[in-house]
């Protein structure tokens, strides 16, 4: 067991907190850091897809976990600054422009987005998000002239300073150190006034008020960063499939980055990365075993589908914590060991307020 | 003349959505869990009436009234298993694990062997049938659409204000503790709505095969009737089927004279416009927290 | 002449066909304890909502320190120096209660987003001077074995005084307290009068207090005005209040003779 015996306020300010922190997270970096050594290629590849869909899944996260505001077409970010990069790179724009223009369009849709959070809340801010995400991928679909249509676009390489950037490990070495960076200004944030803003509007609005918090400036900011946040994943994201299409940004890879967050644990940083592991990695796993299942069902496109689902259904019914939830309860059980309790964790069965009185 | 046929058609349409929507209102009137799921289920529905008639040969008088009591069974099933274990949750858990369950749905539908990833015509009797109105040509299957939707919408009223079971359902959905107490078994209530609202799916999919396709991918039409729920407003049973019908509508009007792309797109501006100008929906109830 | 902290005058707020709030006038002295009584629906709590902008009055003003509060939008009055708790407690759940207690010092907030976003030195100093003020409350309610708990997982007395606590962790000039001994038991309703009354003479802060357990009542009002269905029934000190026949019927019918229930005054 642990002991953190604390002298001064700054040990609650800090990120790490104790010595074990420090220690953990400077190994995970140095593991992050050295990876082109000892992950092959296929393996660094899907690695910097993890990162970008961390990127994505940072400002999902921030939204909806951590402001409490529902939004079921994120997608619609992603594609934005997908195509911005796309467009800006093909003109010749250095990187670090087109990543902020990518994140600066995104930033201002997702304001527009927003809009309608100030006036409604809950499952009926949802339905707005996802009207706004059909909008944006018809119009994606609809400007030919700049985005090529339905019939996609090629995307070339970024360039910094001169450089191209290739594929393999300097592409991942970008992708790292902008994963890294987001993550800590969103870190930042959330130990700052303005995260507490938000978490205070999650829990009770009208309290969150009367403290003096603007509800309408810290919902449209927490669309604005989310949304700049899903647009600079998009700008990489773009960079790494070379080819856009409209259909990849609909309302099914919307709803996957809504299962991320989900299973990877709501309100929690860690979460990010862990549905950022498991949306990546599930489709590994599922063509592993394949070969593996009777009846050729292993070749079936529904095959997916079906654990996907099964997966989210086991989740909300079990471990609604999510991945993190799990870790945490699991590292509860080593560090207690031996007076971890099976009730620990039990979830006080509230009769729930009446949503629809919120 | 031809707008004629376009408006019976967004009416045929809107019906389909209203009915999935009347589903949804359904769900959150009784349990205030708010469902994705039904765009699937009706098209498990379809999917059900499709091997019925075909594989197995039914006739379409027996196919009809097997597909809607399956799928009855089949919501029962989903609630007790899956649906009662979480309420009390909130809300964003229960629509993440409604996502879930359409996601099996269609991914298992996908999975079988043959007729999953195909797109097939349901063979209904009047398949292929017009009927001519006052010098316009309408195809049978937007009427039939229009008529069983209203004979639908006939039953469900007088299920709900002159049975017992329906009195009970109204009663379980203002108030579940109150309900209780009046000896009102609230949990068996909650598992016929799902019936029902699996029911009312299954008659939306055997509506709408013969006049688009049967494929694993209907599904996404629950999107667009989950907004036509909200234009109707989403405590109001008759504001779902308007509202369904205002979204077929406007979506037929749409793909009739804009161009092309706005058709998709109109749905869901609609849906914008009506959460920016009156946000509890045509006919919804304006509920505020008291402090 | 007093030093008028707030001023409410001709307030009036419609529900639909109900009236909540007729005609309503009343002045809030600096420094002093103003309780408002009366039975359920007499209108206490929609006052204080008035008061903190939640509802809009048809009629009437409201004048606080120099400032029409009217013309203040809601989430404006904590800067003006208002701070309110809420009769069913709506505290933010999923926090502890160091952090509903940071949140509280929102209002005192002096930084900006980009440097939030990098943590510049300035934030960081800001943040120690934020946990220091917020400690201070902490101190004062006793509530350091709680710090690190979860609001969730906290018996209700303890939320009643956190509520408490973030209202003063605001560190307002006029404190509105919507029942704030309601749940507690008789210890602990004795906690809360020392309390208010270190808040007043301490803190120096004034308090605007609804409230229906009468001990509590006469040990720290200075002034009482009684309401019933909208309106205002009796004004003066606990005691003049308490024995008013207006009042005594409003809550027990007509009684014949006043005397038999007057409380003993502490």
């Amino acid at each position: 067991m642990r002991f953190v015996f604390k002298t001064t306020y700054d040990q609650d300010i800090d990120l790490a907190q104790h010595g074990g922190h420090r220690l953990w997270y400077g190994l995970l970096l140095l593991a992050l850091f050295t990876a082109p050594l000892w992950l092959g290629a296929y393996g660094l590849s899907q690695l910097t897809f993890m990162l970008i869909y961390s990127v994505v899944g940072l400002g999902l996260m921030l939204l909806v976990g951590y402001t409490g505001l529902l939004s079921i077409g994120h997608a619609a970010f992603l594609g934005i600054g997908a195509y911005t990069q796309a467009v800006l790179a093909a003109q010749g724009w250095p990187l670090p422009l087109s990543l902020a223009a990518a994140a600066g369009l995104s930033a201002a849709v997702g304001i527009v987005v927003g809009l309608p959070a100030l006036r409604v809340k809950g499952i009926y801010l949802g339905i707005a998000t996802l009207a706004f995400g059909f909008i944006v991928e018809e119009v994606l679909a609809r400007w030919e002239a700049v985005t090529g249509g339905n019939a996609g676009m090629m995307v070339g390489r970024p360039e910094l300073l001169g450089w191209t950037i290739g594929s393999g490990a300097p592409f991942y070495f970008l992708c790292l150190v902008i994963t890294v960076g987001c993550t800590l200004l969103v870190l930042n944030l959330l130990r700052s006034p303005t995260g507490r803003a938000f978490v205070a509007i999650r829990d009770s609005e009208i309290s969150a008020q009367s403290m003096g918090i603007h509800l309408a400036y810290y919902k449209t900011l927490a669309f604005a960063l989310s949304a700049a946040l899903a647009g600079i994943g998009g700008a990489l994201y773009a960079h790494m499939i070379r080819f856009l299409s409209p259909e990849q940004f609909s309302i099914i890879q919307s709803i996957d980055l809504l299962l991320m967050v989900v299973i990877g644990g709501l309100g929690s940083i860690h979460g990010v990365f862990l549905g950022a592991i498991f949306l990546i990695g599930l489709p590994q796993l599922i063509s592993e075993i394949k070969d593996y299942l009777p009846w050729g069902i292993g070749d079936s496109p529904g095959l997916k589908l079906v654990i996907y689902g099964l997966v989210l259904v086991a989740f909300v019914l079990f471990e609604p914590w999510g991945l993190y939830g799990r870790w945490l309860k699991i590292r509860a059980w080593f560090m207690l060991f031996p007076f971890y309790r099976k009730g620990m964790f039990k979830r006080q069965k509230a009769f729930q307020k009446s949503d629809r009185l919120k | 003349m031809e707008v004629f046929q376009v408006l019976v058609g967004g009416i045929a349409q809107g019906c389909v959505y209203g009915l999935i929507a009347l589903g949804i209102v359904l769900i959150y009137k009784a349990t205030e869990s708010v469902t994705f799921a039904q765009g699937d289920l009706m098209m498990l529905g379809a999917f059900l009436g499709l091997v019925l008639l075909t594989t197995l040969g039914f006739p379409f008088w027996i196919t009809v009234p097997s597909v809607i009591v399956a799928m009855g069974l089949f919501g029962l099933f989903v609630e007790r298993l899956v649906i009662r274990p979480i309420l009390g949750q909130p809300t964003f858990s229960i629509v993440m694990l409604t996502f879930g369950i359409a996601y099996v749905v269609r991914g298992l539908v996908t999975m079988i062997p043959g007729i999953g990833t195909e797109t097939h015509k349901l063979p209904v009797p009047y398949a292929g049938q017009t009927v001519s109105l006052g010098g316009v040509v309408i195809p049978v299957e937007f009427l039939v659409a229009i008529a069983a939707t209203a004979v639908l919408c006939l039953l469900l009223f007088l299920l709900f204000r002159r049975s017992r079971i329906g009195i009970a359902m109204q009663a379980a959905s203002q108030n579940q503790l109150a309900a209780y107490y009046m000896g009102i078994p609230v949990q068996k209530i909650n598992g016929l709505v799902w019936a029902l609202a699996a029911a009312v799916a299954a008659v939306a999919g055997l509506m709408l095969a013969p006049i688009t396709f049967v494929h694993a991918q209907m599904g996404m039409l629950g999107l667009t009737a989950f907004a036509a729920a909200i234009v109707g407003g989403f405590t109001s049973l008759p504001g779902a089927i308007v509202g369904g019908l205002i979204i077929g509508v406007v979506g037929s009007l749409a793909g009739f004279y804009l161009p092309e792309g706005f058709k998709n797109v109109a749905p869901y501006v609609v849906v914008l416009l009506m959460l920016m100008i009156r946000p509890n929906g045509l006919f919804g109830e304006r509920l505020s927290k008291k402090v | 002449m007093q030093d008028i902290l707030l001023s409410a005058k001709n307030l009036e707020v419609r529900f639909g066909g109900v009236v909540a709030v007729n005609d309503v006038s009343f002045d809030v002295r600096r420094g002093e304890v103003f309780t408002l009584i009366g039975p359920n629906g007499a209108g206490k709590t929609t006052v204080f909502n008035l008061i903190s902008r939640i509802y809009t009055p048809g009629n009437g003003s409201i004048h606080y320190d120099g400032h029409d509060l009217l013309a203040q939008p809601a989430h404006r009055i904590a800067a003006l120096g208002i701070a309110r708790t809420f009769q069913n407690i709506e505290l933010f759940e999923h926090a502890t209660v160091l952090q509903n207690l940071l949140i509280g010092r929102h209002v005192h907030r002096r930084t900006g987003l980009w440097s939030e976003l990098l943590f510049l030195p300035s934030v960081r100093a800001a943040e120690r001077e934020t946990r220091e003020k917020v400690e201070e409350v902490i101190d004062f309610l006793d509530l350091q074995h709680y710090r690190d708990t979860m609001i969730a997982g906290l018996p209700y007395g303890v939320r009643k005084v956190v509520e408490l606590g973030r209202a003063l962790a605001t560190a307002p000039k006029l404190l509105l307290l919507d029942e704030p001994s309601s749940g507690l038991n008789v210890e602990e309703t004795g906690d809360m009068v020392f309390w208010i009354q270190d808040i007043v003479h301490d803190l120096g802060i004034t308090v605007l207090m609804v409230e229906h357990d009468m001990s509590l009542v006469s040990a720290v009002s200075d002034r009482v005005l009684a309401m019933n269905q909208g309106e205002t029934l009796a004004l003066g000190s606990p005691a003049e209040v308490q024995s008013h026949p207006g009042v005594i019927e409003a809550y027990l019918g007509a009684v014949e003779d006043a005397s038999s229930l007057r409380r003993p005054a502490r």
